[in-house]
């Protein structure tokens, strides 16, 4: 059931220099803006901008190893950031995915109505930009034009300060879910619609109810889709930055610092130090990839190991 | 066809044949919830909109206002230092239109080339695409911020333009693609007949990948469409702005000027709609099971 086999049962080797042809936009691009960012940023790590030959102080670019590394390391601003979005994907990831799998199973039972109405609606965040959704979000938050706090005041609750210190990052998880589930949903609904009715309607007939028959047989069933929509959720959770830059100008519970890309941001366009930033995007998409690879792995042990 | 299915194995499940219509109620209501969760937003921003300045802090902002408001927003905004909202609108459809539309044209050629032929260092090609797919690009954008003012493009179309056009993830779909919808045989066919590869590829690679290339086009048009940091870094003359860097500009000004918020509101509420339209519009042809990996040849 992994993704389809790659049909290349017969090798060709007709093509003469077409192939290279037809390969060569990409490869100039993915050199130019993927090979040698890469390598410029590792070099670019390794560096630094230190006063050098006493008296007056001449700047010059110098090897310095790996010390760019040591300090993003034991820098508490870059070090909280990461705490920080870790935190982020901690809650939007499992909570994402989860709400786009029981949408998902429901929009496939055979019970729910109004089915195309509220799959257009669930999936309508995707077209929303992350900054215009934050935008949007951020007024639903501000105390002054929140309609959930008026709301809330007039039936006489207590009404929750969405932009405070201990309750921002959930209200920016809230931005990426709602973002995001509705692109998941559909993904794994059409995953589900490609399952073979068979299966489902053997066990109907013994019995099974629709719970059931979603637990046990469909879930595992596109286990391929949703170790790769959470890989992607994964991904780009780590990368979180526009939500939390737009929220910015409406509190003081999210520092210029608040996620790593942000520190980064800092780092090389506010404080013009772009060894530090390079240090930290190297160890930023290292990461990534370390966890991303570390999962893939995990899952794939794990979901595919026991259906087979 | 299912239900045909569910209605005859019901006497043999008579114990819970009363739930299906429980479960039904809860199913959609649980589907409701969901809409209302992410229609929210969205219905709030043409409420707002109809607010001006005057009333956006006022009045009960779930309710919307007929002072005017409507008009007078829209008029401001467009009339908003002569009329740069316009100049955003345009550079985002620019950014988008023909970023995605090169950016299918990249991946599709790509795609088929790794899919049909078997050439010496495609392999290496393909894993340093995987992992393009997997190192966050964005971790790329200062190197490619250097990259670009060493080239002297910065602040140019170009330099948010270029990097938009490749990416690792619509290359390794196209791949998929061509590698279901592709008849080996029919190519086979053309080259007994005599067809050229350019030929084979433009008359029998190209017309089946049509529904992949949609595919394509929307999720890259979406991607730049939404992109923030890469314009945001890579741009510093206004008029160059998209509109999700325009629009965050002025909600940066709005915190010193509260005026502005509503102008903000209407700017979210226009640069909503023709993402919306393209999708109602499109959605028929695309096939998102490319995404998921679940390609049917």
């Amino acid at each position: 059931m992994s993704a389809v086999p790659l049909r290349v049962r017969r090798p060709r080797r007709e093509g003469g220099a077409a192939p290279y042809v037809l390969m060569l936009p990409a490869i100039i691009l993915l050199v130019l803006f993927l090979l040698v960012p890469i390598g410029y940023t590792l070099w670019l790590s390794l560096r630094a901008s230190r006063v050098t030959g006493g008296g007056l102080g001449l700047r010059k670019e110098t090897f310095v190893g790996l010390a760019n590394y040591a300090g993003a390391i034991t820098d508490s601003a870059y070090a909280q950031s990461v705490v920080r979005m870790l935190g982020y994907g901690v809650i939007v990831v499992p909570v994402m995915l989860g709400l786009a799998l029981l949408f998902a199973l429901l929009l496939d039972s055979q019970g729910a109505r109004l089915k195309s109405f509220t799959r257009l609606g669930i999936f309508l965040p995707y077209a929303v930009p992350g900054v215009i959704a934050s935008l949007l979000w951020g007024f639903l938050y501000l105390p002054g034009v929140s309609p959930i706090r008026a709301t809330l005041e007039k039936i006489g609750l207590p009404a929750p300060d969405f932009l405070g210190p201990d309750t921002v990052l959930f209200s920016v998880a809230n931005i990426g879910i709602w973002g995001g589930v509705g692109f998941n949903m559909i993904v794994l609904y059409t995953a589900l619609r490609g399952l073979p009715e068979e299966l489902q309607d053997a066990a109907r007939v013994d019995g099974a109810s629709e719970l059931q028959i979603a637990l046990r047989i469909k879930v595992p069933l596109i286990a391929p889709a949703l170790v790769m929509t959470g890989i992607f959720s994964l991904i780009s959770s780590l990368q979180v930055f526009s939500e939390p830059s737009t929220l910015q100008p409406l509190t003081d519970s999210i520092s210029f610092t608040w996620v790593p890309l942000m520190t980064i941001y800092r780092d090389a366009f506010v404080n013009n130090d772009i060894y530090t930033a390079a240090a930290a995007s190297v160890l930023l998409a290292a990461g990534t990839l370390a966890v991303s690879l570390a999962v893939l792995s995990f899952l794939q042990k794990r979901a595919f190991g026991e259906d087979r | 066809m299912t239900t045909a299915v569910l209605e005859r194995s019901a006497p043999t499940v008579r114990t819970t044949a009363r739930k299906p219509r429980k479960t039904r109620y809860v199913s959609t209501a649980i589907l409701l919830l969901g809409a209302l969760y992410c229609l929210m937003p969205v219905a709030w921003v043409v409420i707002a909109a109809t607010k001006g300045p005057n009333d956006l802090f006022t009045t009960f902002s779930f309710w919307p206002s007929f002072n005017g408001g409507f008009e007078y927003n829209l008029r401001t905004l467009l009339e908003f230092r002569s009329g740069i909202f316009w100049k955003w609108a345009l550079n985002s459809l620019l950014y988008a239109g023909a970023g995605s539309l090169l950016s299918v044209a990249v991946s599709v050629t790509a795609g088929y080339a790794l899919a049909k032929y078997r050439f010496a260092g495609r392999e290496a090609i393909f894993r340093c695409i995987l992992a393009g797919v997997l190192v966050p690009q964005i971790t790329l954008a200062v190197p490619q911020y250097l990259l670009m003012s060493k080239l002297g493009l910065v602040n140019s179309y170009w330099s948010v333009l270029l990097p938009s056009i490749i990416s690792p993830y619509c290359i390794y779909l196209s791949r998929i693609y061509a590698a279901a919808v592709v008849s080996d045989d029919m190519l086979e066919a053309g080259r007994i007949d005599g067809a050229g590869e350019y030929r084979l590829a433009w008359s029998i690679g190209l017309p089946p990948m049509i529904p992949g290339m949609i595919t394509v086009f929307l999720l890259q048009f979406v991607a730049i469409w939404n992109n923030f940091l890469l314009p945001y870094i890579m741009i510093s003359d206004d008029r160059h702005f998209p509109m999700t860097v325009g629009l965050f500009s002025m909600l940066n000004q709005g915190a010193s000027q509260p005026a502005l918020y509503s102008l903000v509101i209407m700017g979210a509420f226009l640069s909503v709609l023709p993402l919306i339209a393209l999708f109602l519009f499109l959605q028929r042809y695309w096939r998102i099971d490319l995404v998921s990996g679940a390609v049917k040849g």
